[in-house]
């Protein structure tokens, strides 16, 4: 492959493209790298989502909208945990309100730093919307209604939201490809949401006789199960089940013991937007 | 190279990308378009089984056995996570196969999941970059006393918090939005490994203020940096100069 010779043939048809990868060094340094480094086969696919940098760039209000609707979800676990805190008798003193404590914290920070970078970049960070945590769409009638009374139902609805962000935050990594500093700081929120939602789970894991804990919950997902004893969730473990990445069938791999259950636990599966605005609809009024 | 697809690229039905206005170009942009240029260049200079191709030298297959080349792109991004998959994997595998005395039957099944969960990254990886995969790397697991709960599970908290750090720092080193998925996909388990791991150790310490930072984020590091942590368990050379660094 000469580079000289994409080049060239894409100069036929933009004449700018010179212009188009000066102004982005590092496009066209891991061009020289494409060029001099990868195997022929890989060839076509890494100068694609080269070129998809230089031409499909995400604009920044693409990456606003990204970072508002981030926000969004972060409002709604901040203003959940605060209240729950809140709420007297609700969560045992000692381990468990301890542990939300510092997950209150985190969603906090997470609303705070993203307000400050939507800001940072020029937008106007979204306004936290008025929530209804039974689910009722402001009837506080819903599936969870009692959420702030009944322990095991904020336990649920907790382990619900952290492992939907987790998978929110996967959906749009894509979308802030052109942005190194945005995708980092997605990324590190992404794993805490993904540590908060391992430890809620371990907290179900030991409640004996929680009535809505359905068999053992463990830090990963297994398949699409919730573990919770409600229909309502589902829409956020649905897809979880899936072995095929990238094309590669992960059970039973290259004939190690890895079952469905195993290789479903290994990657958790991302949502579009428009997946969890739909999961989320009901908790804003 | 498949130079029959070219005229599916084109929405208009031109199979000539001169005929291709750029504002069309632009509009049915980026990857197709530009792949089916990558592929129409690509018959001028053909060198696919050449002996001599200039970048034999870089093939990981042609590496002594004690020294592997994670290349650069990200092939080499996937290969550098491809060797922390591998590390981790063999620890557990390890770790399993005789478990510290006094394990209890809660931690087995968790550091057996581990491992499973381990082998399925390694083994995605050596899959999925097939011959640009790096070889088997070797271990020096003598800093690590098995029979111990403690170093064990250290080591495993150390490890998971790692691959967490290297996994975020990673993300904006790759160019392929698909691969920034697949990597999305792993570290958020190896988030939940490591916050699982630090439960066992220390109830409550899975977010603690020694990985999470006053604005809820969690850890990053350089490829160079993890690698530099990471060779301490690694006996085999690992040349990681040609990776991106942006």
């Amino acid at each position: 492959m000469n580079l000289h010779n994409v080049i060239t043939e894409i100069e036929k048809i933009d004449p700018e493209v010179y212009e188009r990868l000066d102004g982005r060094r590092e496009a066209l340094k891991s061009l020289s790298n494409v060029g001099s480094k990868i195997a022929l086969t890989a060839l076509p696919f890494a100068l694609g989502s080269l070129f998809s940098k230089a031409y499909g760039q995400s604009s920044s209000s693409q990456i606003l909208d990204v970072l508002n609707f981030a926000l969004t979800l972060e409002y709604l676990e901040a203003e959940f945990y605060n209240t729950g805190l809140a709420s007297s008798g609700l969560i045992p003193a000692g381990a468990d309100r301890n542990a939300f404590q510092v997950i209150a914290d985190h969603e906090n920070e997470h609303v705070q730093f993203l307000k400050t970078t939507i800001m940072a970049l020029g937008g106007t960070p979204v306004p936290k919307p008025t929530f209804d945590y039974t689910a009722g769409n402001g009837s506080g009638m819903g599936p969870f209604a009692g959420v702030f009374t009944n322990y095991s139902l904020f336990l649920a609805v907790s382990q619900t939201f952290e492992d939907t962000g987790v998978r929110a935050y996967k959906g749009q990594a894509a979308n802030l490809i052109s942005s190194n500093e945005v995708l980092r700081a997605a990324l590190r929120i992404h794993s805490v949401e993904a540590r908060h939602a391992a430890h809620v789970r371990e907290i179900r894991s030991r409640r004996t006789g929680d009535p809505l804990v359905v068999g053992m919950p463990q830090p990963w997902i297994t398949l699409n199960q919730s573990n919770i004893a409600s229909s309502a969730v589902q829409p956020s473990y649905n897809g979880e089940e899936n072995t095929l990445q990238a094309g590669v069938q992960i059970t039973g791999i290259n004939g190690f013991a890895i079952t469905s259950e195993d290789a479903s636990e290994a990657f958790d599966e991302p949502l579009t937007k428009q997946q969890v605005l739909m999961i989320v609809d009901p908790f804003i009024v | 190279m498949a130079e029959k697809k070219l005229p599916d690229v084109y929405p208009d039905g031109s199979s000539d990308p001169k005929q291709v206005s750029r504002r069309k170009f632009l509009n049915y942009a980026g990857l197709s378009a530009v792949t089916a240029v990558a592929l129409a260049s690509c018959k001028k200079d053909f060198r696919g089984g050449e002996p001599n191709a200039p970048f034999a030298q870089d093939d990981p297959h042609n590496m002594p056995k004690n020294t592997v080349n994670l290349g650069s792109g990200d092939i080499g991004i996937l290969n550098y996570a491809y060797a922390l998959e591998q590390l981790e994997a063999a620890f557990y595998i390890k770790v399993a196969s005789s478990f510290y005395s006094g394990a209890t039957s809660k931690e087995k099944a968790y550091l057996e999941d581990i491992r499973d969960h381990e082998i399925a990254h390694r083994e995605f990886f050596k899959t999925a970059l097939g011959n640009k995969a790096i070889g088997p790397l070797l271990f020096d697991f003598s800093s690590i006393d098995f029979s111990s709960r403690a170093s064990v599970l250290g080591t495993a908290k150390a490890f998971e918090d790692l691959g967490v750090s290297a996994y975020n720092g990673a993300g904006e080193l790759l160019q392929s939005p698909d691969y920034l998925l697949l990597a999305g996909k792993i570290v958020s388990v190896e988030a939940r490994h490591a916050a699982a791991i630090r439960d066992l150790l220390s109830y409550g310490s899975f977010a603690g203020p020694d990985v999470v930072d006053s604005n809820g984020l969690d850890v990053y590091r350089k490829p160079m940096d993890v690698l530099s942590i990471a060779n301490n368990y690694i006996e085999t050379k690992i040349i990681a100069n040609n990776l991106p660094t942006a």
